[in-house]
């Protein structure tokens, strides 16, 4: 007990750690953790912002579950919402009601924990495109980016399900749309629909089951993911943007304790006051507009929640008549096709970090973040996959699209169909070449300096304009980078070239012929030397 | 690659002179020839680090801050007394919804700003550093972790004795197929759902009713250019839950058009229509919303969820849209009452497609 006498625990703080630790060890934590450094930029605050929003629907669902129940039991609608009063629904839907009308607080509770959901997926979309591009997903955190894709899909899935639960005509719709896709998978598809629904649709059991996976299922996996993935974040430490200062083997920023601690700290309760406001100023899914689900009646333009907007999309995008018959079962090409399109896209998302190690054949850990400019390739790429998304999710929205800006149906889809497989193109020929430009810019920054619009007229009557060198700090942003050149082709150690040799050097020889290298100092001597004759 | 094995020189500076010869760079090109990073650039004070008056105001704002959303945290539990809600006025779930709304969107906002505001203008302001270790474990512990699984192999056998571990693995296999079989009870044991799928309440001489009032129509009923939803006689008296599965095949669109508007591929098929009224199964081809828009002037069918569009006069057939196949048509006539009754049931599966479809 020698060790505890030697231990000030003067006052009640002290008393109740020594108590703690005595049985938790936790002064180690405290140790390990408390001035564990944080980089410090606005864009790491988009994972932030999705862990919270997880926290929040999380506080208002647990208070949703309370009162919702998860039934498809007929009932007559008696609560206050005079329009439905009545009707008969489903006891699910009568409760939502109830919540929205009957239940004090009860339409704030629902509102805030739909924007949070929407928020969820939002922020983590955003989150996704930070890492992509700046290369956070490199060697060490190639299996995080992996973790992190598996929870974007499990929060599109809790946002499903959770959509579904009042049971409304809009929800319903989009189950009758699952059950219609699911349909035309081969050999089991009738089956799946049979067994999820519980008979034939809409059946009385839908709402109950995807109640279970809602709340109980989804959210307990997407749980372990966040933990995983924070857990990976501690053991890699946060990266940080190149800069003065910074390098591989150290990160710059602040301590948990305080200043990490108060700002994100303070941040979560930000980010949960937005929300709250948007909930209380900002109607979302009034599902007393639409009312209960039948499956005859719809409104037009219907749709799905923004994250489901790209899969729906998809199914709008596919050219009539492509349905067959072989062998004598249906083959709903019109179906399947969108659906390998979706999961080749979500294959590719998954499988980038592990194309672009592979391609690069870089083995180095990464941990300071690229420019994105300073990755011509992969920018280019991300931005063709942000096009191909954002093509598919305006597809969700033609309808509104059309009435809108008074133009055809046919007009907007068929225009869509062509940008689904140009834009991408496109986007990735203009951005590649956007990003060298930036790259010649800095170059040119790095080695003449800045235009400081100063003119001056030399002795032999030619005017120049001075420039301005860099400071070092401004200059080590602009030349502190590695580019990359394309690979050699050269037989291995049996004195052959395979094909898998030949597809790397190739794609390598696609992400780097264009390169810039960054400046030297001998170049910048050269043209300091230069400039002065 | 086998310099991928060099331990801790896997890190590599982006200047990366020292140590770029001991590792795989792949495609990267590390020049020697780089400038040195500077280092840290000079501390920049704030303005509370200077002017001791912005120091107190910024302490001053913080545990204002704090205070305020004490405040809005007690106007929201007012509202919730205050605002209450008022069956008769549906007003009041507004005023309750905002005033709520607000009150916590004070007492959440006014934490937030403070805490943050504490951390970046009172909190001491010095950027630290952090040393990083590569990821890998140290060789030595590298070492043991494989001596470690190497002992435990011994002493088990797991690797000799390949009959244990064979069993052990295939009992694996096939202990979660009961919890498989077990999931079969998701759906009634007794139903195929091809059957189901293929069949609807529609049958000779059944009337079509109004879509909901289940009210009978006469042929009469209808002027060129109307359209009416319908079900199927007795479908509206179906227990509720038999209801809606019944509705979601069976619904059909009714429209009166010009008898000379209408394009017929046989007389047979003419014969499904009577004095230029047609009904159609409602329920879309393509995954099975209802194809609820009519375009009076261009006779089409219009699915408003993924705009497959139907031609009318021609049977139905798709024009435009992700759909493969034309609506199903219900062939009616009428009974001796003058009521419109089907003919006979679909002659085809109504609905989306699915795999035994034709079977």
């Amino acid at each position: 007990m020698s060790t505890v006498a030697t231990n000030q625990q003067t006052g009640f703080v002290g008393k109740a750690s020594n108590y703690l630790d005595e049985r938790t060890s936790i002064s180690g934590a405290v140790k390990e953790f408390g001035r564990k450094i944080f980089p410090d930029h606005w864009s790491f605050l988009l994972g932030e912002v999705a862990l919270y929003s997880f926290v929040i629907i999380l506080l208002s669902g647990s208070f949703l579950t309370f009162f919702f129940q998860a039934s498809m039991d007929v009932v007559t609608y008696t609560g206050s919402y005079v329009p439905l009063k009545g009707i008969e629904m489903s006891a699910a839907m009568s409760s939502t009601l109830d919540i929205s009308f009957d239940l004090r607080g009860g339409l704030l509770m629902r509102q805030i924990h739909h924007w949070a959901a929407l928020l969820f997926v939002a922020a983590i979309g955003l989150h996704m495109l930070r890492v992509f591009f700046t290369g956070a997903f490199r060697k060490p955190r190639e299996l995080n980016w992996s973790i992190g894709f598996v929870l974007f899909v499990l929060a599109m899935a809790e946002g499903f399900t959770g959509y579904s639960l009042p049971d409304d005509l809009l929800s319903g719709n989009g189950l009758r749309i699952i059950d219609g896709m699911v349909n035309a998978v081969p050999v089991v598809g009738t089956w799946i629909t049979f067994l999820l629904f519980g008979g034939e649709f809409p059946g009385s059991d839908i709402v109950g089951r995807l109640y279970t996976l809602h709340i109980l299922l989804l959210p307990a996996i997407l749980l372990i993911f966040i933990v995983l993935h924070l857990m990976f974040v501690i053991i890699h430490k946060h990266t940080q943007y190149p800069g003065p200062g910074k390098t591989e083997n150290n990160v710059v920023g602040f301590p948990i304790l305080p200043v990490y601690a108060a700002k994100a700290g303070g941040f979560f309760f930000i980010v949960f006051g937005v929300v709250a406001l948007m909930a209380s100023l900002v109607t979302i899914n009034p599902i007393w507009v639409y009312g209960p689900y039948d499956p005859s009646p719809v409104s037009a333009g219907t749709q799905p929640d923004w994250y489901i907007g790209f899969a729906d999309g998809a199914l709008r995008l596919i050219p009539p008549h492509l349905e067959t018959v072989w062998l004598g079962y249906v083959w709903s090409w019109n179906i399947l096709i969108p659906i390998l399109i979706l999961l080749v896209f979500l294959a590719a998302v998954f499988a980038y970090p592990f194309i672009e190690a592979w391609v690069t054949g870089d083995k180095r850990e990464h941990h300071l973040l690229d420019r994105p400019r300073n990755a011509p390739a992969r920018t280019a790429i991300g931005a063709a996959g942000v096009t191909f998304y954002a093509v598919l999710w305006a597809a969700a929205s033609s309808d509104i699209i059309a009435t809108h800006f008074k133009v055809t149906m046919e007009g907007v889809i068929n225009t869509l169909q062509i940008l689904l497989i140009l834009g991408p193109i496109i986007a990735f020929a203009v951005t590649k070449r956007v990003c060298l430009a930036l790259q010649k810019k800095d170059r040119t920054m790095a080695l003449h300096g800045f235009e400081t619009g100063r003119i001056v007229r030399m002795p032999g009557g030619e005017y120049i304009e001075v420039h301005q060198q860099l400071d070092e700090y401004d200059r080590w942003k602009l030349v502190s980078f590695n580019d990359n050149a394309p690979l050699m082709l050269r037989p291995n150690p049996k004195g052959k070239i395979t094909g898998g040799m030949r597809a790397r050097a190739r794609l390598s020889r696609w992400f780097f012929e264009d390169r810039i290298a960054p400046v030297t100092p001998t170049e910048h001597a050269l043209e300091l030397e230069q400039s002065h004759h | 690659m086998a310099k991928n094995e060099s331990g801790p020189a896997d890190i590599v500076p982006a200047s990366g002179h020292e140590r770029s010869t001991d590792v795989v760079l792949g495609t990267a090109v590390v020049s020697p020839d780089a400038f040195p990073d500077p280092g840290l650039p000079p501390h920049r004070l704030r303005v509370v680090d200077t002017d001791p008056k912005a120091a107190k105001k910024a302490e001053r704002v913080v545990y204002a801050l704090f205070y305020l959303s004490i405040v809005g945290s007690v106007f929201a539990v007012f509202a919730y007394m205050f605002f209450a809600l008022d069956p008769n006025d549906l007003n009041s779930v507004r005023l309750n919804n905002l005033y709520i709304g607000l009150g916590i969107t004070l007492s959440l906002l006014a934490i937030g700003i403070a805490a943050v505001h504490w951390g970046k203008a009172v909190m001491a302001d010095h950027e630290s550093v952090d040393e990083r270790h590569p990821t890998r474990g140290s060789e030595e512990t590298r070492a043991r972790a494989i001596e470690i699984f190497k002992e435990a192999d011994a002493e088990s056998g797991f690797s000799r004795r390949s009959l244990i571990r064979n069993g052990l693995i295939a009992s694996l296999v096939a202990f979660p197929l009961p919890a498989i079989a077990l999931f079969r009870g998701l759906a009634p044991m007794d139903v195929d759902p091809n059957n189901e799928l293929k069949h609807t309440m529609w049958e000779k001489g059944l009337r079509l009713t109004r879509d909901p009032s289940g009210l009978p129509i006469k042929a009469s009923d209808l002027t060129i250019g109307s359209a009416f939803q319908v079900i199927p006689e007795g479908l509206a008296d179906l227990p509720p839950h038999e209801r809606l599965d019944a509705k979601a095949k069976a619904a059909v669109i009714l429209v009166r058009m010009k008898p000379e508007e209408l394009n017929w591929t046989s007389a047979e098929r003419e014969s499904w229509s009577y004095q230029g009224i047609v009904a159609y199964s409602k329920i879309c081809t393509h995954v099975g919303c209802p194809v609820a828009l009519y375009e009076q002037q261009t006779h089409h069918l219009l699915c408003p969820c993924h705009q497959s569009q139907f031609d009318l006069e021609n049977e139905c057939k798709v024009i435009f849209g992700p759909a493969a196949r034309p609506l199903p048509q219900l062939p009616i006539t009428v009974d001796s009452e003058g009521y419109l009754v089907a003919a006979r049931g679909f002659d085809q599966p109504v609905g989306p497609s699915f795999w035994e479809r034709l079977n």
